[in-house]
């Protein structure tokens, strides 16, 4: 293995959407994950990701207020009545 | 038998998004409650995406309103090529665009794309070892820490979620947007991109600063309370 080619820790946090989008191309994919094989860091550093990821993905906003809903029903209704 | 019950509809829909169907469906035949439910869902996530090209929330919300006078027009045309969602994405941007233009401002989203912040790094340079290392170069000084023995309902605390929702506010108007269009709101790339006007490379930077700052602050939050 060539050192040259191989990616160092802190170029591979900038690749970690990349990796995740599935849109690195073969080669860079392949060292990436070589990387992932020998490095506890970077795999915790991906998990991290994956975490922050999903709790991300737990926020939901739903709040209408409820002038915006009659507002909203009105011309629902406007619009039903044709 | 799915194939059937569509051909055997007159509506032109096609099989990419058979969920959307009932609710169009349902629109269609003026259910109130379908419509309550749907506005309800995609308020707040619209409203933001307005806010982007209009700049304030009076107007913004105008937008919304006349984005749903459009919808329902256009709810005999959908045929469901692109799913509900980004359909009605897609007129929003289109409304808000129009309304920017009319009162003089206009803000291409790909221009906000500058918000990219030439060199910002997804993590502090100095957890790394320099360029000059001679054995590890580009490696990490201190490993990040683990977080997978930390307890799950730790992790979905009211606590942890405010320094979640917190971090999203503190983010850039545009990369607020494509993460919670991504992962609050659950589009793909693509359809973000559509929405959005943006190249799928922008968008992946954006996605791509943007998680890593609510990963920063996650982390900051979790190291502190580990030591207290």
């Amino acid at each position: 293995m060539n050192a040259t080619d191989d990616i160092t820790c802190r170029e591979l946090v900038e690749l970690v959407t990349d990796y995740l989008e599935g849109a690195l191309p073969p080669a860079e994919r392949a060292r990436f994950e070589e990387h992932l094989v020998h490095c506890a860091g970077c795999l915790d550093y991906l998990e991290q990701m994956r975490t922050t990821i999903a709790l991300v993905g737990r926020i939901t906003e739903r709040d209408l207020p409820p002038e915006a809903e009659r507002a909203f029903l009105d011309a629902f209704r406007r619009w039903k009545a044709g | 038998m799915l194939r059937e019950a569509i051909s055997g509809s007159n509506s032109p829909f096609v099989l990419a998004y058979p969920a959307d169907r009932r609710v169009v469906e349902a629109l269609r035949a003026g259910d109130e409650e379908a419509f309550t439910s749907l506005v309800t869902e995609l308020y707040s996530p619209l409203l933001r995406v307005a806010m982007i090209y209009v700049g304030n929330r009076a107007v913004a919300e105008e937008v919304v309103q006349e984005t749903w006078v459009g919808v329902l027009r256009g709810l005999d045309r959908f045929e469901g090529r692109s799913s509900l969602k980004t359909w009605i994405f897609r007129i929003l941007t289109n409304t808000a665009k129009t309304r920017a233009e009319r009162e003089g401002r206009t803000v291409p989203f790909s221009a906000l794309a500058g918000e990219t912040e030439e060199g910002e790094a997804a993590v502090d340079p100095e957890r790394f070892l320099g360029a000059d290392h001679a054995a590890w170069p580009g490696h990490w000084a201190t490993y990040p820490a683990s977080w997978a023995e930390i307890p799950e309902q730790r992790l979905l605390s009211s606590e942890v979620r405010a320094v979640i929702e917190e971090a999203v506010e503190a983010l850039p108007a545009s990369q607020r947007t494509v993460i919670r269009l991504r992962d609050i709101e659950g589009f793909n790339s693509e359809e973000v991109c559509g929405i959005l006007d943006l190249s799928e490379g922008n968008q992946r930077v954006l996605l791509h600063r943007a998680r890593s700052k609510v990963r920063r602050a996650l982390e900051a939050y979790l190291a502190v309370e580990e030591e207290a």
